[in-house]
């Protein structure tokens, strides 16, 4: 077990790393999604790297073809893929919401408005 | 026949009414067509349970491509047991939303809230009935996305950063669970849920067993919000409608303990899970900090919703207690928890609902001389907060018996006083409720608001009836509970 033998395994989980450490650290709601991005990007590595065998083709029976990727990994990820984007769209929608009902998309701000609520009695309606 | 399809057709039917819904866009036709289609699930559910219980595992080739290749679902009478939960939930819950969420949701919007009731349902069925490890995913989050913009619907604008939250916790939660099964898939070459069990047999002591096994637990803790990941829960439940919090109080978490039941027990094994490893007790520190640390919280709280949301992550606690002795007692004594939990919170939060709407919110102050204002909604939930402690003559008090027999049967004697002691906690903050109802004056400007509209509280008093009922006759729960433990423990999912 080498770095070059293991070489996509250790780029999944440094993405990984990466992608969680920027959720958790930055303020800015953007940010935290696209490190959540990142996060599941990483996810996608992890599948299609291992399905894939150095010349091998695609899964077509004939007398030429000996060796054969995998295709599964690559048809689960579109699906992951979609459930990705699916994600990322509704989470902006949410930012852009927030922006219009605070006024501002950094976390530590948002929180503070809050907590600011929860001592005044009448809370703002959203939709005002 | 068109029984055969009943697997399918349990997530099928929410699945097209949401289309269908989207279509009709007027408030009162996709009411009526929610209304339908929960009802046609619901018998289907509850079909199964009844076919599960009397014959064993269905199994159901989609597309007729047999497994491995195609997809199957496979649903026995763990999986029927919590589909009629989730089923019986949304029944429930659809009448009640008619005039439940005309205060809260824009009335423009109402058709997208019964969508993504739907989509939800969908979700939440699939899940139980799968017998695919990557569909689990791929259900988990079309529940999950459904559930992010029903909590973002909430009237305060704090229900958006809560949605937000959740979104990020949840996907994370999710992601982990993929990447788990991903492990599982280098391992065994299958995401077929029976086939990978009789594979992993065969794969032996792995690193890469074990990876997925932390991988998915911590994963799945986090949609159970297992303490402590539970923090997304308590904003979530507290911002979203009425009818929404209470539809996933009872449904969501226990979707995803159910899952984690099937991956401790049925696909990895007890001898994996339990006994080559701490997980019991990694567990069972877990869940006794989860009966305390947020029952304290809940205390401490001035808004009923809030104070009812770490109410249920502290009851979360007792269902995982119970996985973690690895036991047939212990899991039944989960099963039926899971079961009266969702009885109990289910009808709290209903009750709460009409509340909300005659007060215009759940804060301390607004609830104020309840005990007058609204006599049978405080007594409805003086009733259901008994349960919530787990006092004779409700749903509660069974559970938690059966939990403590679990416990001594294991010889864990101390567990008895555990529970005891955080049932005292229940009783503390159940009494905010009772003082703030029963002795404190109603806020002098506030017109005095009558009880809910009927469709309101019928089902907010059904649910708590239903309550008290299985407290009283507990025979068809224990046994139904029983044959979900035993079902859990003892087959090992491959075919019948």
């Amino acid at each position: 077990m080498t770095l070059a033998s293991h070489f996509s395994y250790w780029v999944t989980v440094l993405l990984l790393m990466v992608g969680l450490f920027i959720v958790m650290a930055r303020e800015n709601l953007i940010k935290k999604l696209i490190g959540l991005g990142i996060f599941q990007t990483a996810v996608y590595l992890l599948y299609i790297a291992p399905g894939k065998l150095i010349g091998g083709v695609a899964p077509i029976v004939g007398g030429q073809f000996a060796v054969y990727s995998n295709p599964l990994p690559h048809v689960l990820i579109l699906t992951a893929i979609v459930v990705g984007v699916a994600t990322l769209a509704l989470g902006l929608a949410l930012v852009v919401r927030i922006k219009e009902a605070y006024g501002s998309i950094d976390e530590d701000e948002i929180l503070l408005m809050d907590a600011r609520d929860d001592t005044s009695p009448e809370p703002e309606a959203k939709d005002g | 026949m068109l029984t055969q399809h009943f697997p399918a057709l349990l997530v099928v039917v929410p699945l097209m009414a949401a289309p269908l819904i989207v279509f009709a866009r007027r408030s009162l036709a996709s009411w009526l067509i929610a209304l339908l289609a929960t009802a046609i699930t619901f018998g289907i559910a509850a079909s199964l349970l009844a076919q599960t219980l009397s014959e064993g595992t269905l199994v159901y080739a989609m597309g007729s491509w047999e497994a491995p290749l195609g997809i199957e679902y496979r649903i026995d009478a763990a999986g029927a047991f919590v589909a009629v939960i989730v089923a019986a939930m949304g029944l429930i819950v659809m009448p009640y939303s008619r005039v439940g969420i005309a205060a809260e949701v824009r009335s423009e919007e109402h058709y997208l809230y019964y969508a993504l009731m739907m989509l939800c349902l969908a979700g939440l069925l699939g899940i139980l009935v799968t017998g695919d490890a990557f569909n689990v995913f791929v259900f988990l989050e079309v529940s999950s996305l459904a559930t992010y913009v029903l909590i973002a619907m909430g009237r305060d604008r704090r229900a958006l950063v809560a949605a937000y939250q959740y979104l990020l916790m949840g996907t994370i939660g999710a992601t982990l669970y993929v990447v788990g099964v991903g492990l599982l898939y280098l391992e065994t070459g299958t995401l077929n849920l029976a086939d990978m069990a009789t594979r992993l047999v065969d794969v032996g002591d792995s690193r890469g067993v074990l990876a997925a096994l932390a991988f998915i637990t911590v994963g799945i803790s986090l949609k159970i919000a297992l303490f402590p990941l539970h923090l997304w829960l308590p904003n979530a439940y507290a911002y979203a409608p009425s009818p929404v919090s209470a539809f996933l109080a009872a449904t969501a978490t226990k979707v995803s303990i159910y899952v984690l039941m099937r991956y401790f027990f049925t696909i990895f094994g007890a001898t994996e899970v339990f006994d080559a490893r701490a997980t019991g007790a990694i567990l069972l520190g877990l869940s006794l900090a989860a009966m305390f640390i947020p029952a304290v919280v809940a205390i401490f709280q001035h808004d009923m919703k809030r104070l009812l949301a770490y109410s249920s992550v502290s009851q979360i606690g007792y269902i995982t207690l119970g996985i973690s002795l690895d036991s047939v007692e212990g899991l039944m004594a989960s099963a039926m928890h899971l079961f009266n939990h969702a009885l109990t919170k289910g009808g709290l939060f209903l009750v709460l609902g009409g509340v909300v709407l005659r007060c215009g919110g759940a804060g301390f102050d607004r609830l104020a001389g309840l005990g007058h204002t609204m006599p049978v909604a405080a007594f409805a939930m003086v009733v259901g907060g008994l349960s919530l402690i787990g006092v004779p003559g409700t749903a509660g008090f069974i559970s938690k018996w059966y939990l403590v027999s679990a416990a001594m049967h294991e010889g864990q004697w101390w567990l008895v006083g555990a529970v005891l002691a955080s049932s005292l906690l229940a009783v503390i903050y159940v009494w905010r409720f009772v003082e703030v109802a029963y002795f404190r004056a109603p806020p002098a400007d506030h017109p005095a608001p009558g009880e809910a509209p009927l469709s309101m509280q019928l089902p907010a008093l059904a649910m708590i009836a239903a309550c008290v009922y299985f407290g009283i006759d507990a025979t068809w729960s224990s046994e139904v509970s029983m044959r979900v433990a035993e079902v859990l423990m003892y087959n090992p999912g491959v075919g019948q």
